[in-house]
């Protein structure tokens, strides 16, 4: 548990980066603390590890005052990564991730073998662990980034924009194996970004800072996405956070209707096969390939993947409402596709069936 | 010469009456050691310009071009000022010595300087400049070059200071340069102390190069007006 | 006059340079090996004096950025012609030592090679340290490394190239002034240069100059080879590009075993 206690960064020239900051980033949980730039978020972080000291106040760490210890002792038990990963250039990847074991005094080959583990966990091929960190693409600087902090198995992790500057695609992938991996792990972490988006998705609570340096909200994401404060809140979560808070709402047992299929490879179907001139194309473990148009003459005998339309998402069984609705939306049909685990047809829903849901339940 | 080595030590100030007094000579040494300082550097850099461009354009030519240079400046010049002449099939003794091998320095330093220049200019610029339709050569004069030019200054600079100081040595070997001043006054030590004329040539050595210095400078400032408006912003 | 005087010019440096006669020592000349001996020495003895000074106080100033004027400072020494700080020093210290020993010329010497040698070293540690990515330095503080450890182990080793360059550029500044020295009546290589001079026996010069040259070339080449062991493969950007993965691996298990 971390939290902060009145804490305020003034510096000496009168402005106020952090002020009077108080909020507990419960244990095994992940607390993002998001806003625009000047707000102080990462002031805010690098006060817990004492990169920047408070003006005031106190930041606790369990029952510990971070001010009592050595900033660098208390630094060696608390994870911490930034923005471009700050690899040691001069260092190979595995002597980067055994950096903080070796502060701490461990023997060499054990600090090794347990940095090879992490690299593996971070999903990096073990081949890298004798490159140099020129030698990896962004993305993968980062996970070595990730790795280095997790190598004293600290309890407590603060990560600084760790994912802005990597692409997109990129980016979404390090933040699925984020989540991953604090599934497995547990770890007390605080989380900085611009990006409101970010915060909503890994957050499990998120604190919205203004400018100046004061807590607007501390909330839940679903929460910070139903009821917003105020003005600044409202505006800097969004324009659509009413569709983005339904990525937070379970589909719960949405009742499907049975939805006929072809498959592809199979015979062209005739007039009445589909519904409403469209019917459903799977392949021959029953998993959704696309939509097909019945009953148009000139098609051929046989339905192949070329006549298929592939613009519709797929929602998964137990999925969000959010990510039925645009199944509902996407689909070329307006009949939503529902899919279980492995990827087979469940059945279909409507997007005024999944609108009707929201109602009730709203 | 009596009268000077008696008055000689007892003011430190002296060196400026020693100077009033051999103006003639002094001021022709000082003309040898500016125009010695200042045409190797233009030579160097009117040869280093198309060097470090070719070094730029074709990525082979380059780690051999930076090997040769970097070998002739590894060459120290009292050692290059006596081997120039045979190795060119000159006197052993031309005053053509000096000036050569502050050339080959000068064009050494400089070519490094160029290509480094031109490496920095940012690939997008190059790409637009190329877009709107320039071609190679105007691009080069036009757009890289300009963009280069802070670059490739700051070793103008290097060159110019380091020079004064090399053409200074060519005087412990009997050419003319206000490298003689030093001789003169080590020759006049023998028996006592005669600072006039070391003192004299340092302070005329150390204001060369500041005045060469400075107007490099110079020049750099009025070849980029744009330097100064990030900089008033 | 060019090519047919240069052709006889060569020979005879070579052969000043071939006859062994010129390489030993007698009791009235010092010969080739003893003056590069001499050469030698005064050099190290600058380049040691001018670590000593130069290295501390460039990783202090660029960890701290603090006294930053130093630099400064110490870069302005550049403008100062080295053969007159040499000859006004020797006309100053030399009488003090008259006649016992060749200390009133070897010690302004080493002063002026040590005040020379200074600056690049000093002014590179700093760039060195300077140029450090903030990212980095921020991360070993995060990871709560110490200030002497910050600097030992991260930023010593990321400005090892800049502090052989600078080394190095100090070095053939010693060498080179080291030959000039001798124009005060010291020994080293430039002796043959200035006594080729004096008695107008060119071969002698010449062959001095290129002794001198070879010296400088030599020095560099060597500490360019100490270069490439001691800097990292990963600042110097000089990877194993052909190896392959399953090699790589493979020298990892045998480390690991």
């Amino acid at each position: 548990m971390i939290r902060f206690d009145g804490a305020t960064k003034r510096y000496p020239d009168g402005t106020v980066a952090v002020d009077e900051l108080s909020l507990e980033a419960p244990s095994g949980q992940i607390t993002v603390l998001v806003g625009p730039s000047g707000c102080g978020k990462t002031t805010s972080l690098r006060m817990i590890n004492r990169m920047i000291e408070p003006t005031s106040g106190t930041i606790w760490l369990d029952d510990t005052d971070t001010a009592s210890l050595p900033a660098h002792e208390l630094r060696r038990q608390i994870g911490y990564v930034i923005q471009n990963a700050g690899l040691f250039p001069h260092r190979t990847i595995v002597d980067n991730v055994a950096t903080v074991p070796l502060l701490l005094g461990e023997d060499k080959t054990k600090a090794r073998a347990r940095a090879m583990e992490l690299i593996e966990r971070v999903g990096l091929d073990p081949a890298f662990a004798k490159r140099y960190p020129a030698q990896l693409s962004g993305g993968q600087q980062q996970r070595v980034g990730v790795a280095r902090a997790l190598a004293a198995d600290p309890p407590v992790m603060l990560m600084d924009e760790p994912f802005s500057a990597v692409d997109p695609v990129v980016r979404e992938q390090l933040q699925e194996e984020f989540l991953r991996l604090q599934n497995d792990l547990g770890k007390t972490i605080v989380f900085v970004t611009h990006d409101i988006d970010e915060a909503i998705k890994l957050g499990d609570q998120v604190a919205v800072l203004r400018v100046g340096g004061k807590l607007a909200q501390l909330a839940a994401p679903a929460d910070l996405l139903a009821r917003p404060v105020d003005a600044f809140v409202a505006g800097f979560v969004g324009r659509d956070r009413g569709y983005r808070a339904l990525g937070f709402t379970g589909a719960g047992t949405i009742d499907t209707h049975q939805e006929p299929s072809v498959a592809v490879g199979a015979a062209y179907p005739g007039h009445g096969a589909g519904i409403d001139g469209w019917i459903l194309a799977v392949d021959a473990d029953g998993k959704p390939q696309g939509w097909l148009p019945t009953g148009e003459e000139q098609r051929g005998d046989v339905v192949t993947d070329a006549m298929l339309y592939r613009g519709g998402t797929l929602a998964a069984q137990g999925g969000s409402l959010r990510a039925v609705l645009d199944a509902c939306l996407s689909s070329p049909s307006g009949r939503g596709v529902v899919v279980d685990d492995s990827g087979r047809l469940v059945g279909s829903v409507t997007a005024r069936e999944v609108l009707d849901l929201i109602e009730k339940r709203g | 010469m009596l009268t000077l080595l008696d008055s000689a030590s007892s003011s430190p100030w002296y060196f400026f009456g020693y100077f009033l007094d051999h103006r003639a000579t002094d001021l022709g040494w000082l003309w040898d050691h500016t125009w010695l300082s200042v045409v190797p550097v233009v030579v160097g850099l009117l040869l280093a310009l198309p060097l470090g461009w070719l070094a730029r354009r074709y990525s082979w030519a380059y780690p051999p071009m930076m090997s040769i240079t970097g070998l002739l400046y590894t060459i120290p010049s009292i050692a290059l000022f006596v081997l120039i002449p045979p190795l060119l099939g000159l006197d052993p003794l031309t005053p053509l010595q000096v000036p050569i091998a502050l050339s080959i320095y000068s064009t050494s330093l400089l070519v490094r300087v160029v290509a480094d220049g031109l490496g920095a200019v940012p690939t997008e610029t190059v790409q637009a400049a190329t877009a709107l339709g320039y071609r190679p050569l105007a691009r080069f004069f036009r757009v890289e070059l300009p963009i280069a030019v802070p670059v490739i200054t700051a070793g103008l600079r290097v060159a110019v200071v380091a020079n004064v100081s090399i053409v200074a040595v060519a005087g412990t070997i009997g050419l003319d340069n206000l490298g003689r001043l030093f001789d003169q006054g080590y020759t006049l030590s023998v028996t006592e102390p005669y600072y006039p004329p070391i003192v004299l040539g340092i302070v005329m050595c150390v204001l060369l190069a500041l005045v060469l210095d400075a107007i490099v400078l110079l020049v750099d400032r009025a070849l980029t007006p744009w330097r100064r408006a990030v900089r008033s912003r | 006059m060019a090519a047919g005087g240069a052709q006889p010019m060569i020979f005879k440096t070579l052969g000043w340079l071939t006859d062994p006669g010129h390489w030993r020592s007698t009791p009235f000349d010092t010969g080739i090996l003893g003056q590069l001996g001499a050469h030698v020495g005064f050099s190290v003895i600058a380049l040691v004096i001018a670590l000593v000074i130069a290295l501390p106080a460039g990783l202090a100033i660029g960890h701290t950025g603090r006294a930053t004027w130093v630099v400064s400072v110490a870069n302005a020494v550049r403008a100062l012609p080295t053969i007159g700080a040499l000859v006004l020093l020797v006309v100053i210290i030399s009488p003090h030592f008259y006649g016992r020993t060749n200390a009133g010329f070897l010690i302004p010497t080493e002063i002026v090679l040590v005040v020379l040698a200074i600056p690049p070293i000093l002014s590179n540690t700093y760039a060195g340290v300077q140029n450090v990515s903030p990212a980095v330095r921020d991360a070993a503080f995060g990871m709560g490394m110490t200030d002497r450890q910050v600097l030992g182990r991260v930023e010593l080793p990321n400005a090892l190239p800049l502090i052989f360059s600078g080394f190095r550029s100090a070095m053939l500044q010693v060498i080179a002034t080291a030959t000039i020295a001798s124009y005060v009546t010291l020994g080293g290589l430039g002796r043959f240069i200035y006594d080729g001079l004096a008695q107008k026996d060119y071969p002698q010069m010449i062959g001095g100059g290129v002794l001198v040259a070879a010296l400088a070339l030599v020095a560099d080449l060597l500490v360019a080879v100490v270069q490439r062991y001691v800097v990292s493969r990963g600042v110097s950007g000089r990877f194993h590009r052909n190896t392959s993965v399953d090699s790589r691996v493979a020298a990892l298990v045998e480390e690991n075993v």
